[in-house]
């Protein structure tokens, strides 16, 4: 699935989609940066609730499709900014983590 | 051996919403010279935990980056406080970061853990009170 498909689904909202045709292939799911450049894989969906600015360099350095924002958690409007500026997907959701994970595993 | 080209970054140490900035500078430069993508990728996470501990631990320092014929050497510099016991400092889960930083979501003390894991030889330097300097090297 693509990104843009990702945020296409019911309560999923794009804040930022520079790169919207980008793959997602598998998932990695944390808070701890240094956790997930160090674990998450290039082209996974980094979900996370963690929405400060230095997201967008982790997304970046560790080459993840895109930044799912669960549970509805809002960035500051300089994160999507620099996301935009930085080629880095940002995508909100209403649901949980999990619920985010099941959805993208149904669709691979 | 020649260096066929170097980077060169100041760190700030009292900006958190530039850290990271001189290795997103680095995985754009060498996309552009054509390394392959697990290379930059290693390269550029390695940085930038080197560079996230300048900025937390240091209050900034120096960054280089050097291609060569074999190999991407990164060389990161401060004048910061050093690191009293190194080994202690490269066990995963240790981290002095305090609370506050630990909100932005750093201080699982996986930066360096992660940095030898990504690079195929790291060293480091340290004299408390006076600095630290790490080296790495990724090979072609
Ligand atoms: N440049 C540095 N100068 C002084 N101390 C450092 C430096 N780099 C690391 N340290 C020390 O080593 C510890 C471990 O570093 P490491 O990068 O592994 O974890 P962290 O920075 O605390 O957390 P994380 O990297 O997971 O966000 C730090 O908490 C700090 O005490
Ligand atoms: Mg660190």
């Amino acid at each position: 699935m693509t990104v843009r498909q990702l945020a296409n689904n019911e309560g999923f909202e794009a804040l930022a989609l520079p790169e919207e045709d980008r793959v997602i292939d598998g998932v990695y799911i944390g808070d701890l940066l240094s956790w997930v450049m160090g674990r998450a894989k290039a082209d996974n969906a980094w979900i996370t609730i963690m929405s400060n600015i230095n997201i967008v360099a982790v997304a970046s350095l560790a080459d993840v499709a895109c930044i799912v924002l669960a549970e509805n958690v809002s960035p500051e409007q300089k994160v999507i900014d620099m996301a935009n500026a930085k080629g880095i997907n940002i995508i909100k959701s209403a649901l949980t983590a999990y619920e985010v994970a099941v959805l993208l595993s149904k669709n691979n | 051996m020649d260096d066929l080209l170097k980077f060169t970054y100041a760190v700030d140490g009292d900006n958190f919403t530039s850290a990271g900035q001189a290795s997103v500078n680095v995985k754009k430069n060498l996309r552009q010279l054509g390394f392959d993508a697990e290379t930059i990728r290693r390269v550029s996470i390695a940085m930038y935990e080197g560079e996230i501990n300048m900025v937390i631990h240091a209050g900034g320092g120096n960054a280089e980056v050097f291609v060569k014929d074999d190999c991407i050497e990164i060389v990161l510099t401060d004048n910061g406080p050093g690191i009293a016991n190194v080994e202690q400092a490269m066990q995963e889960g240790f981290s002095t970061a305090p609370d506050n930083i630990r909100s932005l979501g750093f201080g699982a003390g996986m930066g360096l853990p992660n940095m030898k894991r990504y690079t195929d030889s790291m060293t480091i330097e340290s004299e408390v009170g006076k600095g630290t300097k790490i080296t790495m090297k990724v090979l072609l």
